[in-house]
């Protein structure tokens, strides 16, 4: 039976954070979270394999205590087990960091597949997913608008890219990430819903996982964070009543400033 | 290995088909200004086959050094093969920074590299500088793009970055420009070659959703008519640009209702929002207020539209935008 | 007593709503104007369950409880009125009776089509003259041998004509009244059986609501949902969970209009400021806003009272005559907001207050549930 590993994470809804209009603070309270949606893209890849060659698939999450809820919906589309990693030496890790525990998790796991979202829309960084199937010295592929198996071993994945895409084979093992845009993920049934909270959401930390705990955390963390601000409240818009030529003269400098020109 | 000893900017030339990106250009732009500041080089690494003829062009761009690779295994991107390669000039030169444009190969190479160098990542930068203690400061957007965020890798080498394209400026090419350009030879493990390239198609993207456009050249009607729109179109070609409309336009046959913006359209929050000729009602301010910089022409100087936009002309739209295209096209040359 | 709803609930809310966001309503504008039944939505909410939610997993039910069929009808009227009167009538007056008052053999002959949506279900109770007064049924149902033989008609009946199964109450002995009235599950398809007009309605036009003609139909014994003469007890039983659905109905219309109306107090400007900044806006939105939530209650109250196996005819009326009542007035008051707006088919607030007026009346008037809360009252 093929297995399947979905790596996901729960991030605040991106589209709903609001700037503080006084303080130009970011608003995070309020704001959902929900699974990322990339990640929701490699989870629905999963259960199509499933529903195809009968695999078995596991979600696993690195995250606070709250991160059991997409667990949950994850069990309620139809996983078959579900992985929170969870501790307080993970905290304040950057991707490399994370990589490595994801990593440390997935050593004691096994599988044929590992698939990630391509990004998280927190984040936005891309750089979890590689650094895993590096850790794992598994061949990846990424940026994957679709995969099919030929029953066997091979995975055939169409690659997005700039001028179009590329058709690429790899065997398993093999890590891949995927976009969002690579299907429509399936709603969860009432059924799911009412037994995924029955299910058993298994909590590993880092004492369950193969890692060498100096790589974790903030300590493992090679990059951090120096500052971090917003852009800024909208500035009362400019108003000028000129001539054309000087009007075009005004938008070109104003284009040359935010290095569209 | 101490801190120190790591020198030089190094930006990983991408090529396609033989074709040195145009991001890459930008980088070495970028690299000009840190080495400066530092004091050090700047230096391409340039992997392909039958590519050292363009180690040329990278060195007139800005490049102190290209250091190219150029054996079969390597015409086409694939992780791997690449990043062995790269790994082993890193390993071999030391460099302080390196930098790769934040193309689909960019993030692809970018992190599988870090991880095998155990080192720090920074993607889609807008800004680099230098700090005080020669540490590269790395400027990202981060929560879909609602926070900024300035990143440090001050215990680790080499301080690695993905650029987005179009942020950093190229330099104006010095013609006769010299540098030294080097053949590097890598020890390749084939035995990890795994992923197999079947098929590159190259495809005209179908029609492109205006929800998705970083900039948007939007008529109402003050633009009009058909013919006005044709000047819309030729303002977006020249940006890059997808061209929508105010509900009246879509009403009036001049363009597709998936071009809409506004309640009964779509919502839209590009970088760049043009609004032109389109008085701000209600129902269209419900589709693009959200967009990062709104820039307004309106003859009428009350049009509700000036409440929103961040740079507003009182003008004739079928004027201004013209000039404004040709104005454009001459600053590309 | 914990008002919250628990985490099943909350995971349940959270794929409906994205479910009717997403798939229910970009298609509501359409189907009240073109007053089409939504075949393909009915179809996308079986493949998930939703068309069986109370009903246990044995029977090919999603095993869920009330709070979440409430807040399925809710949610799904929140965007859309007509799909969810649906979800409404099929579960509540066709898959639940034939649960809680069906032999084994009639649940596991019906149940599992109609909750995986193979079957949809409906209720013909009202007649031409039995409306309020419904313990006037004219329609007959003769014995003969192994069958009945019905005739007679049933009028404003949901559902009607994509259903495949209807329970049908007529009178099967006029000397005894109340006690005489049968139910009974008729399949479409049956001789003697057909769908007639169609009515040209106000609001929820995309439902479809038409009259049911019987001619001489021949119904097994078989087929008798419980006893004989036991039918005006399971149509008033039905009708107290009905009742639930209808106030969730009710209740998800007065926020789609809540929701709809807050959006756009915040975005019109007049005299230089949003409406929203107006004191005038401020109150009345606060009043409905509290009564909206209150309704909610109401609802949620009756549903938990149903699902711990307590009376709940009393709380299911109080909820349905003051969602209902609810939905009307924030409704009316929502196209009020939207000044002239409101009143064309651009925004959708006049398709909720003309769905929002059926609340008051169907599954028993405003008048009714008077009628129910007082008995109580008084007894």
């Amino acid at each position: 039976m093929m297995k399947i590993v979905v790596c996901i994470k729960q991030v605040p809804d991106t589209n709903e954070i609001k700037i503080n209009q006084v303080t130009g603070t970011l608003i995070r309270e309020g704001v959902p979270s929900i699974m990322n949606p990339d990640d929701k893209g490699g989870l629905e890849m999963a259960l199509s394999l499933k529903d195809k060659y009968n695999a078995h698939v596991t979600v696993i999450t690195m995250g606070p205590p709250q991160a059991d809820s997409i667990l949950r919906e994850a069990l309620a589309l139809g996983a078959d087990r579900a992985i929170l990693l969870t501790d307080r030496k993970f905290a304040g890790a950057d991707t490399l960091a994370t990589s490595h525990a994801l990593a440390g998790a997935l050593k004691r796991l096994e599988w044929d597949l590992i698939l990630t979202g391509r990004q998280a829309i927190d984040g936005d960084t891309a750089q979890v997913g590689p650094q895993i199937a590096e850790h794992l010295s598994i061949p990846q592929v990424t940026y994957a608008e679709d995969l099919t198996y030929d029953g066997n071993r091979v995975f055939t994945v169409r690659k997005q890219s700039e001028e179009g895409y590329q058709i690429l084979e790899v065997e398993s093992p093999a890590l891949i990430t995927v976009l969002a845009t690579a299907n429509k993920p399936r709603y969860m049934s009432v059924k799911g819903i009412v037994e995924a909270f029955n299910k058993e959401v298994e909590i590993w930390g880092a004492d369950k996982i193969e890692i060498d705990e100096e790589k974790l955390g903030l300590k493992g963390s090679p990059t951090k964070v120096y500052k971090a601000f917003t852009k800024g409240l909208r500035a009362a818009g400019q108003l000028y009543e000129v001539e054309s030529e000087e009007a075009v003269g005004i938008i070109i400098s104003k284009l040359k400033e935010k290095f569209i020109v | 290995m101490d801190i120190k000893s790591y020198k030089d900017v190094f930006v990983f030339a991408e090529q396609r088909e033989g074709v040195v990106q145009p991001v890459v250009f930008e980088l070495i732009g970028k690299a000009r200004d840190l080495a400066n500041s530092l004091g050090e080089k700047v230096v391409a690494i340039l992997p392909g086959y039958n590519i050292s003829d363009k180690a040329k062009d990278l060195i007139e761009y800005g490049a102190d050094k290209v250091i190219y690779i150029d054996t079969p295994e390597l015409k086409d991107y694939l992780t791997e093969q690449y990043a062995q390669t790269i790994y082993q000039v890193i390993k071999e030169f030391n460099p302080s920074i390196v930098l790769f444009g934040a193309t689909t190969i960019g993030r692809d190479l970018g992190p599988r590299l870090s991880a095998r160098l155990e080192t720090g990542l920074t993607a889609d930068c807008t800004k680099l500088d230098i700090s005080e203690e020669k540490n590269l400061l790395m400027t990202r957007p981060a929560f879909g793009g609602n926070l900024m965020a300035t990143i440090l890798c001050k215990d680790h080498r080499p301080q690695m970055s993905t650029v987005r394209p179009g942020v950093m400026k190229k330099r104006s090419r010095e013609v006769g420009r010299n540098g030294e350009v080097i053949k590097y030879v890598p020890q390749f493990d084939a035995a990890q070659f795994k992923v197999k390239i079947i098929e590159t198609v190259t495809e005209k993207k179908k029609l492109i959703d205006i929800a998705d456009a970083k900039i948007l050249v939007s008529g109402g009607r003050g633009v009009g008519t058909r013919e006005g729109f044709e000047k819309l179109k030729e303002l977006a070609k020249v940006l890059n640009a997808e061209v929508s409309a105010s509900r009246a336009m879509v009403d009036a046959g001049v363009l597709g209702h998936e071009r809409q913006v506004g309640q009964t359209g779509k919502t839209v929050r590009p970088d760049l929002y043009f609004a032109l000729g389109i008085s701000g009602a209600i129902q269209h301010l419900a589709g693009m207020e959200e967009s990062d910089f709104i820039v307004a022409i309106n003859k009428d100087k009350y049009a509700p539209i000036f409440h929103v936009a961040d740079l507003g002309i009182v003008g004739d739209v079928n004027k201004i935008i013209p000039l404004l295209t040709e104005r454009l096209v001459k600053e590309e040359k | 007593m914990d008002f919250e709803l628990n985490k099943t609930q909350q995971l349940f809310q959270q794929m409906i709503r994205e479910f009717s966001e997403k798939e229910v309503k970009p298609l509501a504008a359409e189907i009240d104007e073109q007053e089409r039944f939504p075949v393909e939505t009915v179809e996308k909410m079986a493949k998930l369950g939703i068309l069986g939610i109370p009903v246990p997993v044995a029977y090919g039910g999603a095993g869920g409880d009330n709070i979440m069929y409430s807040i399925a009808i809710e949610e799904l009227s929140r965007v859309c009125g007509t799909t969810g009167v649906i979800v409404s009538a099929h579960t509540s007056l066709c898959v639940v009776p034939i649960l809680e008052f069906g032999s084994e053999e009639q649940r596991q002959k019906y149940l599992p089509k109609l909750c995986r949506g193979e079957w949809l279900g409906a209720f013909g109770l009202t007649e031409p003259n039995a409306g309020t007064d419904a313990s006037s049924q004219q329609t007959m149902a003769v014995p003969d041998g192994d069958e009945y033989i019905l005739n007679g008609s049933k009028i404003f009946i949901t559902n009607a004509g994509y259903a495949q199964v209807y329970i049908i109450f007529a009178m099967t002995d006029k000397s005894v009244g109340v006690k005489g009235i049968t139910a009974f599950i008729v399949e479409a398809g049956t001789p003697g059986f057909s769908v007639g007009k169609k009515e040209l309605k106000l609001g929820i036009r995309g439902s479809a609501t038409c009259e049911l003609i019987f001619e001489n139909c021949r119904i097994p014994k078989s087929n008798i949902l419980g006893k004989i003469g036991g039918g005006f007890s399971i149509a008033m039983k039905t009708l107290d969970g009905g009742r639930i659905g209808i106030a969730s109905q009710a209740l998800g219309i007065a926020q789609g209009a809540m929701d709809e109306t807050i959006k756009y107090a915040k975005e019109r400007k007049q005299f230089g400021k949003s409406i929203s900044a107006f004191q005038n806006t401020q109150f009345q939105m606060a009043e409905l806003h509290t009564k909206v939530e209150a309704s909610r209650l109401l609802v949620r109250s009756a549903a938990l009272k149903k699902d711990s196996g307590q009376p709940y005819s009393a709380e299911a009326a109080m909820a349905k005559l003051f969602a209902a009542e609810t939905s009307m007035e924030v409704t009316t008051k929502a196209v009020q907001f939207h000044g002239g707006y409101g009143y064309t088919r651009e925004y959708p607030v006049e398709r909720m207050m003309r769905d929002a007026k059926i609340t008051e009346i169907y599954e028993g008037t405003s008048e009714v549930q008077k009628m129910v809360i007082a008995a109580q009252i008084f007894k």
